[in-house]
Parts: C-alpha cells; sequence; structure tokens
C-alpha cells in the first residue's frame, strides 16, 4: 500500500492536524511502510470469525448500573480550570457563526 | 517494633535523591514534595495515633504521568498538556493513599504513553540506569528507571502492549500487566481504551503483588473494571510450583538475539528442576499480533486524542476560525509519534478502508485470544522472552518506526488477549544489561504468575 501526499492530506484533514511539507513527505513514506506490513492481515481467512472489540468478563447485564441518584460532580470552575480561554462560566472559542450570512 | 525513622524523615531524604539522580536519569517530571510530606505525615501521625498505617504506610510511590493526580501536574509528556492541572484523582492513586502510601512525583514516559524507547517524551529522553547510554524502554520507562535506581520504592506505569513489562525488562525490575480490568483505569489518560492497564513496578515479586493487590477491584467509576473478587496475592507465594505446567511457546523463539534467548532457556531450565512440567505450545497466530494491534491501538488513539483541540485542556494556537484553532493546536502540539499514530488510527478507519483494516484487525484479535484458551487448556502459565533484545543505545531505533514497533512482538498478545503478565529479571548480558523473563497465565490468575515469578526471583538470588 503506497500513500501519495494527497491521500496523506486528505487524512491529515480528517485528524485535524496541520502538518508541515516535511512532516506529509515524511508520513508518506511511514504510513506507505506500516501499511504494506500490515497488508500481511489479507494472508487470513477470517471468514466467520467474530470480531472481538473488548475483553470480556461474565457479568450481569445490569451489574454495571445504579440507583439513579444526584451525585456532586466537578464544579463549573473546576471544569474550566484548565481551559485557554474561559468566561461566564463557559468555554471560550473563535467565532464560529457569523453575522451576515 | 523498634522505630528507625519518620515516614516524613524518608520522604524528605527519597526526594532529595530523586531530585539530584534526576538530572543524570531524567526519570521525573514533577515531584510532588507537598503532596508527599503531607501524605508522610499522615502516616506518622496514625502510627504516633495507634492507628493502622495501611499496607503501603510510608512507602514512596512514583506515578507515571499518564494517570492523573488531583492538584499535581499531569503533562502525559506532552506539550499539549505542560501546564494542565488535573481535577481529580485517578482510583489508583486514590487507593494507594489509602493505604498509607506517599506519591512521590510524576515519571517521565513517552508522549501519551506512545513508544516503546521513551524518546518520545516532549521533556527528553529518559536513561537507563544501568546503562545511561542506552533506554529504560517505554513507554513507562521513567517509572521503571525510577525504581532501579531506587528514587522510589514503588512505581505505577501503564500498558496498553508492553509498556510495563518492557521497561521492567530493561531496567531488571519486575513489572504486572494485570487482567484487563482488574485495575480501574478510572483517572488514566486514553490512549487505546481496549488494551490500556495500570500496572505496578518493583524492586521484588512480593512488592508487586502487594501494590497490585492495593489497587485492584471493581471501581463504579470505570464500568469495565472487573467484579472479580481480589485474592490475597501474598498468601500463596511461598506455595511451591512443583507440577506446575509450563507451556513454552515456539513462535516467541524465531527472531530472539542468542544471548536474550540463553537466558530465558536457563530460567526455563531452573523451573524444570523445581518441578514445573514444560513443554512445547503453539500460538499460531503470533506473527499477525503486531498488525493486529497496532490497527486497532492507532483507531482507538486516534478518537481517544480527538479531544486535545485547544478548547479544554490547556494549549491553543490562535487562530481566527475554529477549525484553524483546532488544526493548529494539534499539530504544534502532539510530537511525531503522536502525529503518526494518529494519521495511521484516522487512515484505518476512514471510508472504505474500515472492514479491510479495522474490521479484519479485530477478527484477527478474536484468533489470537483463541489460540491462548486453546493453550490454556494444556498448561497454566506459559513461560516466553519479553524482548527480543536488552536494552538499545539512545537514537538507535528512532529513525525507523516499523523497527520500533516490531520489538514489541513477544508484549502484544498478551495485551491483546487480556491476560495478566508480568516480566521478571532473570539475569544479565556480557555487558551487564538485564534481561526479563515473561509469564503469562489465564484471566484473572495474577496469584498463579506471581507465583511462578516469585520462584524464578528465588532461583536469581541464590536462595
Amino acid at each position: 500500500m503506497k500513500l501519495t501526499l494527497e491521500e496523506v492530506e486528505a487524512v491529515a484533514d480528517l485528524a485535524n492536524l496541520a502538518l508541515s511539507k516535511e512532516e506529509i513527505e515524511r508520513l508518506a513514506h511511514d504510513l506507505s511502510g506500516i501499511l504494506t506490513y500490515m497488508d500481511k492481515l489479507n494472508e487470513l481467512d477470517t471468514t466467520g470469525v467474530e470480531p472481538m472489540a473488548q475483553v470480556l468478563y461474565d457479568a450481569g447485564e445490569t451489574a454495571t448500573l445504579r440507583e439513579d441518584l444526584e451525585r456532586p460532580s466537578l464544579t463549573n470552575e473546576e471544569a474550566l480550570r484548565n481551559a485557554p480561554l474561559s468566561g461566564e462560566g463557559y468555554f471560550k472559542v473563535p467565532k464560529v457563526i457569523s453575522r451576515d450570512e | 517494633m523498634e522505630k528507625k525513622f519518620s515516614a516524613r524523615e524518608l520522604t524528605q531524604q527519597t526526594l532529595a535523591y530523586a531530585y539530584t539522580e534526576n538530572e543524570r536519569i531524567n526519570a521525573f517530571l514533577t515531584l510532588s514534595i507537598k503532596r508527599a510530606i503531607e501524605g508522610a505525615m499522615e502516616v506518622d501521625r496514625k502510627i504516633a495515633a495507634g492507628e493502622d498505617p495501611g499496607p503501603l504506610a510510608g512507602v514512596p510511590i512514583a506515578i507515571k504521568d499518564v494517570i492523573l493526580t488531583r492538584d499535581v501536574r499531569t503533562s502525559c509528556a506532552s506539550l499539549l498538556l505542560d501546564k494542565y492541572i488535573p481535577p481529580y484523582d485517578a482510583t489508583a492513586v486514590t487507593r494507594i493513599e489509602q493505604a498509607g502510601g506517599v506519591i512521590l512525583g510524576k515519571t517521565n514516559c513517552d508522549e501519551f504513553a506512545m513508544g516503546s524507547s521513551n524518546e518520545n517524551s516532549a521533556f527528553g529522553a529518559v536513561r537507563n540506569p544501568v546503562a545511561p547510554d542506552r533506554v529504560p524502554g517505554g513507554s513507562s520507562g521513567g517509572s521503571a528507571a525510577s525504581v532501579a535506581q531506587k528514587s522510589s520504592v514503588l512505581a505505577l506505569g501503564s500498558d496498553t502492549g508492553g509498556s510495563v513489562r518492557q521497561p521492567a525488562s530493561f531496567c531488571g525490575v519486575v513489572g504486572v500487566c494485570p487482567t484487563y480490568g482488574r485495575v480501574s483505569r478510572y483517572g488514566l489518560t486514553a490512549f487505546a481504551s481496549s488494551l490500556d492497564h495500570i500496572g505496578p513496578f518493583a524492586t521484588t515479586v512480593r512488592d508487586a503483588a502487594k501494590l497490585l493487590k492495593v489497587i485492584a477491584g471493581r471501581d463504579e467509576m470505570d464500568s469495565t473494571s472487573a467484579f472479580a473478587e481480589v485474592p490475597d496475592y501474598e498468601a500463596s507465594l511461598d506455595a511451591g510450583v512443583r507440577g506446575m505446567k509450563i507451556g513454552l511457546p515456539r513462535e516467541f523463539f524465531e527472531g530472539i538475539e542468542s544471548e536474550t534467548g540463553r537466558l530465558i532457556m536457563k530460567a526455563v531450565d531452573q523451573l524444570k528442576k523445581l518441578g514445573c512440567e514444560v513443554r512445547d505450545i503453539h500460538l499460531p497466530h503470533t506473527s499477525y499480533a503486531i498488525s493486529c494491534y497496532y490497527i486497532i491501538a492507532t483507531a482507538e488513539a486516534s478518537s481517544n486524542l480527538a479531544r486535545y483541540d485547544g478548547v479544554r485542556y490547556t494549549m491553543r494556537a490562535e487562530s481566527e476560525s475554529l477549525s484553524g484553532m483546532y488544526r493548529e493546536t494539534r499539530g504544534k502540539g502532539f510530537g511525531a509519534e503522536c502525529k503518526r499514530r494518529i494519521m495511521l488510527g484516522t487512515y484505518v478507519l476512514s471510508h472504505g478502508y474500515y472492514d479491510a483494516y479495522y474490521l479484519k484487525a479485530q477478527k484477527v484479535r478474536t484468533l489470537i485470544a483463541r489460540d491462548f484458551t486453546e493453550a490454556f487448556r494444556e498448561v497454566e502459565a506459559i513461560v516466553a522472552p519479553v524482548s527480543p533484545f536488552p536494552a538499545f543505545k539512545l537514537g538507535e531505533k528512532l529513525d525507523d518506526p516499523v523497527a520500533m514497533y516490531l520489538s514489541d512482538i513477544y508484549t502484544i498478545t498478551g495485551s491483546l488477549a487480556g491476560i495478566p503478565c508480568t516480566s521478571v529479571p532473570c539475569g544479565t548480558t556480557a555487558e551487564g544489561l538485564p534481561v526479563g523473563l515473561q509469564i503469562l497465565t489465564r484471566h484473572f490468575d495474577e496469584a498463579g504468575m506471581f507465583r511462578l515469578a516469585h520462584a524464578c526471583e528465588r532461583n536469581q538470588s541464590g536462595n
């Protein structure tokens, strides 16, 4: 599997990563190598094999549920403590709505 | 009992030693001086008042910097979280302090636990205390190094594909990756949620068992944490291993360096002398494990790391638009290995490739887990190498990601199956580099794993 620079740029777009030209070239090289190695999985016939998404153990279906009671959680101040920008109890981000559309 | 020193004195001395040694090894990113002293004073108060100070009373413990500590910086060795101060403690940390353990500080690691050499830290590599021109292993390199150099007595690491066991083997200490779900992941920064474990480091198997006992058990804050009872691991430690059926997976000895292989086989011979029945077994899907693991782990990582977008977690790169802010923050904040894994994970989950890579890998994971289920019908434990080679030189594998990933071959199969695994020292090479023996047992049979590891350890010390 060989990735083109355009494909790498498209993946970076999906991943919300701003990458330099050098990084894109390096990643095209690295990812192509890794994916070529991973093509080895195609040797295996997995017809009829169930996918394993999680290590599961025996526990009742409702074992992880609890009474629906109110419990204290993080305060607003604690939740915002690490925000680079906040105000009036909210996270602040650059403007996303434009008035004249 | 005679009092020789107070918990506070021990803590102060250990902190001073950790501080001085850090220049050489770089094991710690933060020393939590205030919290450590306060914790130690509480232990001293309890002892003076005749109260039970707990099973870990006054023991200085280092915590990998991907595990949250309230009011103590938790950076995940990333520029993105350089100034992150968690508002809560991980459950494992809470339990350690309830047991009297003293939280000394936060240890260096690969950024977001992604790496096998600890060279991917945004705050500089950790050096191996045994051979400072070599890596301590990764990703929990700082935790392993601090226990090896005795700047902490115990440490917590996290293991997703070998990140406790491999550095333990490189630094010559005991490292444990318990059964998946055995220890709550609440407060462990998520890398690959279906594979992440918190696990202990110690200089002896007994100490590792003691620490695991404290942190293990159901926690309602992590719905994947197991309900299974936690036995007293120490109680069965000396029960002996005579008659224990042990499997040697032939696939784990392909491509191993000869000196490492020789030390592993020497340990196996000693187990035979102790009365273990050793037989060859097969784990036929081993050669597919690297591909399987790096697809699943990067896919989960790309989702888990999406939250670091400049809104909630300290670092933000300014931009006119919201999407620009996301992109620039992540582009500037993540290091090369994290970017590589985010990209790989995004690719294997993307439209048109999901079935070919991600779903395929999950099916192969079933086959790998099934290999172990089959093997454990015949044997009680599996004994294997941890790594194909001992600690390598700093920079040696940095430019070749595939070679770096391949070094995880012996640790990731156990991770994919979710079974308990440990690394216990089994000798040193002619150059003096430690080699670890890996012991794997059935789900929730940490007791059997510790018992066998303890037998190997006693052989080492010649007792």
